[in-house]
């Protein structure tokens, strides 16, 4: 916060407003994003119904160890062009929305790119925000699930885990990754009662075999934590991103899910006992 | 005691009503608040609608509104001057209207009124492909001034150059002004031979003071006033009731308030004509015959599907060019619901619940405009039966129930879109609006305009030379020209006002107000987010100006990022909330006609389009000749962080600095709001119930998706029913032009991550 800029002879004063002209906000040091005191943020947004129940603060953290095929948000894979935050400054944000989390039965995600790849900020945040009681949401691949402490957990009140595929070798072909840390991290979510809702994605012609979301729904259904299962249609709005970033796309040519193929995949999760809105 | 206290239809009317100080005197307020029930269930009680209903609506949609969709207008008496007594009864379907009457002979058919202008009732028929009675044209060309012509006969040059340059468009000085609400319910409750009786009483109230044009003035428009009420009594007659006596039945009570309603549209062509806010007030009625076994629940929703009917096929004769500022042929029988009483009472009845139902009985359309004041302390079964109607409708919108009520008391109604006013004790001046933007771009040019490059404004320097804009340079130089602008502007309107009271008077909804009455002038502005942006650009990036040959800035180069107002950073919002107050503050230092509370709003009801078209090109990138966005809303597409957070930002505006309201209209797809039905309606009321609690006036909330209106564009036969909220308004999709069509569709589709 600045003082008021001076203007002569005027009727009208201009109001104080944050100005980052004369008062350029320090720059993060190393050490500030190793003790969780910043980090690299790619967006914020208050979205409703996608990550999480109500509306929600949900911060995008820069930064993914996955490479997925389907990804609509390329742009979060790496961390140069990621704005340098203040841990105190998006604090800030969630204390002015904790009504609203309130009124609208939501609260603070975490997503990304993969928010347990700055594992100190991440746990920072949901401290925080935990000590303010708003509710708390880790969007995750699961792939770092063991970077995220007990600490950690205890601080989140719901895990989206995103169970990409069903065996290692589909796994590794969607994400460039192994499935296997996924999988553990859900066991350890199971094994301390955490809500998790797994979200799935459905790709026409790379994960929406049978045998596949039979594998991934008997997985989840394995854990009785997990409360709900979204099955999202993949889409093509990330498409012009790929170009932009100059990356290659494998999924140009692949066909927006339909709603009937959704339902059959709602059917097979479903089948398995597992609680499957829409 | 009221006059009448003897006669038996008064002892039948009132009984089993609570007493209080309505019975001493005209106070409808304190009727509904000594007698309301609030409702605080769910909607499980609701009926379908009836034979009657079904039988009435289809003729309606068959034999008029299917023609009516082909060729624009139905039909035009033209020979025929439209007065509350002017036509005989007509009927839609005589066996079935539960609730009748008609604006003239025919469902549809639009009557002449020329008291605002000839020359746009001359226009308007031509468009039609009709030609005027000869006798009439001579009557208002020759023998009868027009407003349009008081008007004309008064205004100042620079008047006349702000009109002719766009910086002011849409006045109303050829048209009716509206945003007048009567009292429709006084009817109902109190008769007319007691409303006369009070008139005559208010009239010689002071007689005894010596002559001034005010005190005149008072005693003429008082006698037009009870002129008209005797005109009003005439017209139940012909319809078969006798208005001089209380209602004594749901069924009259409704019919009577209809009829008044109906008398001011009979007379009047403002361009709103609002309803009011009736819901608490029939419910009474209902649970009286309800309670008396008279009535049944389809019985009640059977009276409210009729009126509601009625309330869709108001017409008025308009022309095409005014179709630009207000399109889709709206008129705003806004019909203002829920919200607190001052004790703390929720106004939420069954019969509010009614109300949303048509929508369901009789399909989505535009009117009434339902209108509910929102507060997150309302029953939740009432909240959730809103947001639920909102999704599948997308035909009501949200205002502030708590910023209403603190300035405007618990009888407040919105007329038009957002404009509050107690009724029958308060009406406002309408101003349409300013362009603000434009505004922006004659500050850096000296009064020059961008498009034409003629010199509108003297007296005004320039910015001078070829380097990047300097904020408080620009912010003085906007300054001062607003002081030009608003000045011209508030000019216009004490002009207009001036001479819409002598030759356009609304008789009929004045004499349902009180006889002294508070007057609110309702100036307004556009292009609220173009200046906000580009103010920003200029103080956060750098701004270069491109001129012309002539040293014309025409363009402008921006450089580095800056923040956007709508997405809830305090950086741009602030420079929003500084050209409302500065607007506010210039308007509140002029001296205004009959010494009317000086307000502004935010909105631009469909004049965002002709706006953007006559405005040229803008330091935060908007291009020259597009459309604004509408009323406060963030431009197009670049509120990027949720619809909350853009309900957040506009919420930042004060209030006190635009009691007119502040319009702010958003559109979230469904599947943004939720996988099913059950979690759409509490994210919706969610969402409400935050923007709310944020300091937000309104919400006017589309559920739509974006495919839907590009399909309807291509295939308007297969959406002849589709509405959209546009601003403060909802529309027939399909009525509105192809670029309002596509305005439209260009706008934010909030659809989370």
């Amino acid at each position: 916060m600045t003082a008021c800029l001076h203007l002569p002879n005027h009727s009208t004063a201009i109001p104080p407003v944050p100005d980052p002209l004369s008062a350029p906000p320090a720059k993060p040091e190393p050490r500030d994003f190793r003790e969780g005191r910043a980090g690299f943020l790619h967006s914020w947004d208050m979205v409703t119904a996608v990550n999480g129940p109500g509306t929600r603060l949900t911060y995008f953290l820069a930064g993914c160890p996955l490479r997925c095929q389907y990804c609509h948000n390329p742009d979060t894979f790496g961390q140069d062009q990621a704005e340098q935050v203040w841990a105190e400054d998006l604090i800030r944000r969630i204390r002015r929305y904790q009504s609203s989390f309130n009124l609208t039965g939501g609260g603070l995600t975490l997503s990304g790119g993969e928010p347990l790849l700055q594992p100190a900020f991440t746990a920072g945040l949901f401290r925080e925000a935990h000590r303010l009681g708003v509710h708390t949401c880790l969007d995750t691949s699961g792939f770092l699930g063991a970077l995220a402490d007990d600490q950690m957990l205890a601080d989140i009140d719901l895990v989206l885990l995103d169970l990409k595929a069903g065996d290692e070798s589909l796994y590794r072909q969607v994400t460039t990754q192994t499935l296997a840390p996924t999988l553990a991290f859900g066991n350890r979510l199971a094994a301390l009662h955490k809500p998790v809702w797994i979200r799935f994605v459905l790709v026409p012609g790379l994960t929406d075999h049978p045998d596949n979301i039979r594998a991934v729904a008997l997985k989840a259904a394995a854990w009785p934590n997990v409360a709900r299962v979204d099955v999202l249609p993949f889409h093509q709005m990330g498409r012009h991103k790929w170009a932009e970033l100059g990356l290659p796309y494998q999924l140009a040519d692949t066909p927006e899910a339909t709603r009937e193929q959704v339902e059959q995949a709602v059917a097979i999760f479903r089948s398995q006992g597992l609680n499957c809105p829409g | 005691m009221i006059a009448t206290e003897t006669k038996p239809t008064v002892q039948s009317a009132y009984r089993g009503f609570k007493d209080g100080v309505w019975r001493e005197a005209i106070d409808v307020r304190d009727f509904i608040q000594q007698n309301y029930t609030p409702y605080e269930g769910n909607a499980d009680f609701l009926s379908g609608p009836t034979p009657k209903t079904l039988s009435v609506w289809h003729t309606l949609e068959n034999d008029y509104l299917s023609v009516e969709r082909k060729q624009r207008v139905y039909d035009v008496d033209t020979h025929t001057p439209a007065d509350i007594d002017a036509f005989k009864p007509g009927y839609i379907n005589a066996d079935d209207d539960v609730i009748v009457g008609l604006q003239t002979d025919v469902p549809l058919k639009r009557a002449m009124m020329p008291n605002g202008g000839w020359r746009m009732v001359e226009t308007a028929l031509q468009e039609a492909g009709k030609e005027a009675d000869p006798e009439v044209k001579k009557i208002f060309t020759r023998y009868r001034k027009t407003h349009n012509d008081g008007v004309f006969d008064i205004y100042t040059p620079r008047i006349r150059a702000a009109r002719s340059s766009h910086i002011i468009t849409g006045l109303p000085d050829a048209y009716g002004r509206g945003r007048i609400i009567g009292d429709y319910r006084r009817v109902a409750l109190y008769g007319i031979d007691h409303l006369i009786a009070e008139k005559k009483r208010d009239k010689d109230r002071y007689i005894d003071q010596p002559f001034s044009e005010h005190w005149a003035r008072y005693r003429e428009e008082i006698s037009e006033q009870i002129k008209a009420l005797k005109k009003l009594v005439a017209l139940g007659q012909s319809y078969g009731f006798d208005l001089t006596q209380p209602a004594v039945t749901a069924h009259e009570a409704v019919q009577w308030t209809y009829l008044a309603y109906l008398a001011s549209v009979k007379s009047q062509d403002g361009a709103a004509m609002s309803f009011g806010r009736l819901s608490a007030f029939f419910d009474i009625y209902f649970e009286r015959d309800l309670k008396e076994g008279t009535l049944t629940e389809d019985g009640a929703q059977e009276i409210i599907d009729a009126l509601v009917t009625k309330l869709r096929i108001v017409r008025f004769l308009r022309t095409e060019a005014y179709d630009q500022i207000f399109s889709g042929d709206p008129y705003w029988a806004t019909w203002s619901d829920a919200g607190f009483g001052d004790d703390g009472r929720p106004m939420v009845t069954k019969t509010s619940f009614r109300l949303l139902q048509t929508l369901r009985n009789l399909g989505p359309a535009p009117e009434p405009n339902i209108t509910i004041f929102w507060n997150k302390n309302l029953p939740l079964g009432y909240r959730e039966f809103c947001a639920a109607i909102s999704i599948e409708t997308s035909a009501i919108q949200y205002e502030s129930d708590e910023h209403i009520r603190s300035h405007w008391g618990d009888d407040a109604a919105i007329a038009c879109c957002v404009s509050p006013m107690k009724v029958g004790k308060q009406m406002q001046l309408f101003g349409a609006r300013v362009n603000a933007a434009k505004s922006l771009l004659y500050a850096i040019n000296g009064g020059r305009d961008e498009v034409t490059g003629k010199q509108i404004v003297t007296g005004y320097e320039p910015i001078k030379g070829d380097g990047p804009l300097n904020f408080e340079e620009v912010w003085q130089k906007y300054d001062d020209m607003l002081t030009w602008v608003v000045g011209t502007y508030v000019e216009a309107l004490n002009i207009i006002h001036y001479c819409h009271d002598r030759y356009a008077y609304e008789a009929v909804e004045m004499a349902l107000h009180d006889s002294e009455i508070t007057r609110t002038m309702g100036c307004g502005i556009a292009g609220l987010s173009i200046v906000a942006d580009s103010l920003s650009a200029i103080r956060y990036a750098k701004v270069t100006p491109i001129r012309d040959e002539t040293g014309l800035v025409v363009d402008y180069k921006t450089e580095g990022s800056y923040p956007i107002y709508g997405n809830d950073d305090d950086r741009a919002d602030e420079l929003a909330k500084l050209v409302v107050r500065t607007v506010m503050d210039k308007i509140r230092a002029i001296k205004l006609y009959r010494d009317a509370i000086p307000t502004q709003s935010i909105l631009t009801i469909t004049s965002n389009v002709v706006y953007g078209k006559a405005t040229g090109a803008f330091p935060s990138g908007h291009e020259a000749g597009t459309p604004f966005s509408p009323g406060a809303n963030p431009e197009n597409g670049r509120d990027t962080h949720g619809m909350l957070a853009s309900m957040f930002s506009v919420g930042k505006i004060s209030y006190d600095d635009a009691l007119d309201g502040i319009s702010l209209t958003n559109t979230i797809t469904p599947q943004a709001l939720g996988q099913n039905k059950p979690e759409r309606v509490s994210n919706l009321v969610g969402i409400l119930d935050a923007g709310m609690q944020e300091g937000l006036y309104h919400a006017n909330i589309n559920v739509l998706n974006k495919e839907t209106l590009e399909d309807a564009v291509d295939h308007p036969e297969k959406y002849p029913n589709l509405t959209v909220r546009v601003s403060g308004y909802a529309v027939n999709f399909v009525k509105l032009t192809r670029e309002q069509q596509l305005d439209v569709i260009s706008r934010t589709f909030h659809k989370g991550a």
